[in-house]
């Protein structure tokens, strides 16, 4: 797959692919402690399990497709994908909910395409869908703020899929927040009814605005760096809120408001780490801000009116394969050359 | 044997097998292969509809004149579905109901067409059944392990529902791997049938590559393809 350059200025940041990808897993760290003093060791055991399953399965296909193993192996990508991959996953998966969705974000979406920098899909959220329509009934197990589980408590669950006699599933996990809200709505409860309810914390999902916040620091830390650019996180989160409030503004019973909509799910993280992939997303400019608007509205619709509990994931897809043609309509003008 | 009949078979089953190099007739490919038998039943309906059209067309070949051979060819290919439709419900009306309107479609199955029109029609009878044989199995057997592959990871059994097709006695016949197995959703969902045929493709272009670089110098065969 061939894709559009941007034109010049070409200027040279010091910045080389390893680094890059280490700066944005710096970025993740401030999230993944707050995630971890709300919800117990289980997402670090799962970010482990998952980076250990991406490094192994990248190595394999290296080793297939015969290219230079430690060169490849050293550029960090796929320790940032299952990283994030593990975060987006719910924080009581299986052990091999985990490795099947790594492998495919390695393996299939990644490296059957050609590898870093050709795969046309972001490799995180191709694993996360995968998992997500083939094991609806695992995406479900989230815990509740503060229900953490201990290190052997955590290790336990992941492989053996058991707990401890005293501890029911049933008691330490909950609807997310997103899905409450879509389970009461139908319930024709109103949305003050609903957010009532000990899930929601001060402006977000209890526990989960403040992992939210956290990401948001590291995000802003990565554009203040020149690793990603302002486009993308500030079109995303700005698209959400605009339709979010208009709905809200309309009927604030049955919309939730905007606020909430950034500061739960998974929009932060997707804002400023995943939709801004440097691959998969658009390259031009302008063509950022149709990709990141158009990931927003989608996101928005598939959270308030589709199947799935949050959307970020398809919304970031479908926008995934409207790039090419987003960045073959917003090439900028060449410096010194005339308009149309 | 002649030589003629050695290539047929060997074009038919692997060198330009309809499923895997010609890649026709892929919507029944993908849609009904979500299971061993529905795969096995779906591929025997095509290799009978396959061969009889094209011992038909060669047999007429020398009488229709090639502006209206096309027309004539449908309606060949038509009357021997509608033939194969009704003893599918009259004798296996589960199954029938099972494959459903993938069975009416297999008229539209463009290797059928693209064998009448490229081969039946310009050889003679028994060469024209052995192609029309051949070509059946190749696609039936691609059929059959695709169904294979993701009946096994979506719902970890093989020949589920095997009394669809060979009556009560063959219930037995389902192999059952492990009774609290999740079900692998994506398996049995479209992509999966998208997904498993590109592997099987990537495999088979993988096999003719070791086998070319053993046995140089490397012979091209020739390809006839059709497309719809």
């Amino acid at each position: 797959m061939q894709f559009k350059k941007t034109s010049s200025p070409y200027l040279h940041n010091n910045q080389n692919i390893s680094l890059v990808m280490l700066q944005v897993i710096y970025a993740l760290i401030p999230g993944i402690l707050v995630y971890s003093y709300f919800f117990g060791w289980s997402i670090l055991v799962n970010i482990i399990l998952a980076c250990l399953t991406a490094v192994a399965s990248e190595a394999l296909m290296l080793l297939l497709r015969k290219r230079p193993l430690a060169f490849f192996l050293r550029d960090n990508s796929a320790i940032l994908t299952a990283c994030l991959l593990a975060l987006a996953l719910p924080t009581l998966a299986p052990w091999w909910l985990i490795v099947i969705a790594t492998l495919f974000a390695i393996v299939v979406a990644k490296h059957l395409y050609g590898g870093l920098g050709y795969n046309p899909f972001n490799p995180a959220m191709v694993g996360y869908v995968v998992v997500m329509i083939s094991f609806p009934q695992y995406m479900t197990q989230w815990l509740q703020p503060h229900a953490g589980l201990d290190l052997s408590q955590a290790l336990q669950y992941l492989f053996l899929g058991e707990l401890n006699a005293a501890i029911s599933l049933d008691s330490i996990t909950s609807a997310t927040p997103i899905d409450s809200i879509k389970t009461g709505l139908s319930l024709n409860q109103s949305i003050s009814e609903i957010s009532a309810s000990p899930l929601f914390g001060f402006w977000g999902g209890a526990g989960w605005e403040w992992i939210a916040a956290a990401f948001l620091l590291g995000g802003l830390w990565l554009i203040y760096r020149g690793i990603i650019s302002w486009q993308i996180p500030v079109s995303l989160l700005l698209s959400i809120v605009v339709m979010a409030g208009i709905f809200y503004l309309a009927d604030p019973q049955q919309y939730s408001n905007p606020l909430f909509q950034l500061f739960s799910g998974g929009t932060i993280l997707a804002a400023f780490f995943i939709a801004t992939d440097p691959v998969s997303a658009s390259t031009t400019p302008k063509g950022r801000i149709i990709y990141a608007v158009g990931i927003g509205a989608l996101t928005f619709i598939i959270r308030t009116w589709g199947g799935y509990p949050d959307g970020i994931a398809f919304a970031v897809l479908l926008m995934n394969m409207a790039v090419p043609t987003i960045d073959y309509y917003t090439q900028p003008r060449v410096f010194g050359a005339s308009g149309k | 044997m002649s030589a003629e009949t050695n290539t047929l078979i060997k074009n038919g089953l692997w060198t330009n097998n309809p499923a895997l190099v010609q890649l026709l007739g892929l919507c029944p490919l993908l849609a009904v292969t979500s299971t061993v038998i529905n795969g096995l039943g779906l591929g025997i309906a095509t290799l009978l509809v396959l061969t009889g059209s094209n011992v038909i067309v060669s047999m007429i070949r020398n009488f229709v004149s090639s502006e209206i051979r096309i027309p004539v060819f449908v309606m060949i290919i038509a009357a021997l579905v509608t033939t194969v439709e009704l003893v599918l419900s009259a004798y296996f009306h589960p199954l029938y109901k099972t494959l459903g309107i993938f069975i009416p479609l297999i008229v539209t199955n463009c290797a059928i067409i693209g064998r009448a029109e490229s081969y039946a029609s310009k050889h003679s009878v028994q060469d024209s059944f052995v192609d029309g044989l051949m070509m059946g199995l190749g696609f039936t057997a691609v059929l059959v392990l695709l169904g294979g592959i993701r009946e096994l990871l979506g719902q970890g059994t093989l020949l589920a529902n095997a009394d669809l097709m060979f009556g009560q006695a063959a219930r037995d016949l389902t192999i059952t791997f492990s009774d609290d197995y999740p079900g692998f959703l994506l398996a049995i969902l479209p992509p999966g049938a998208f997904i498993g045929l590109g592997l099987i493709i990537a495999l088979k272009n993988i096999i003719d590559r070791r086998m070319a670089a053993r046995t140089e110098p490397l012979i091209i065969p020739q390809t006839e393809t059709a497309r719809s």
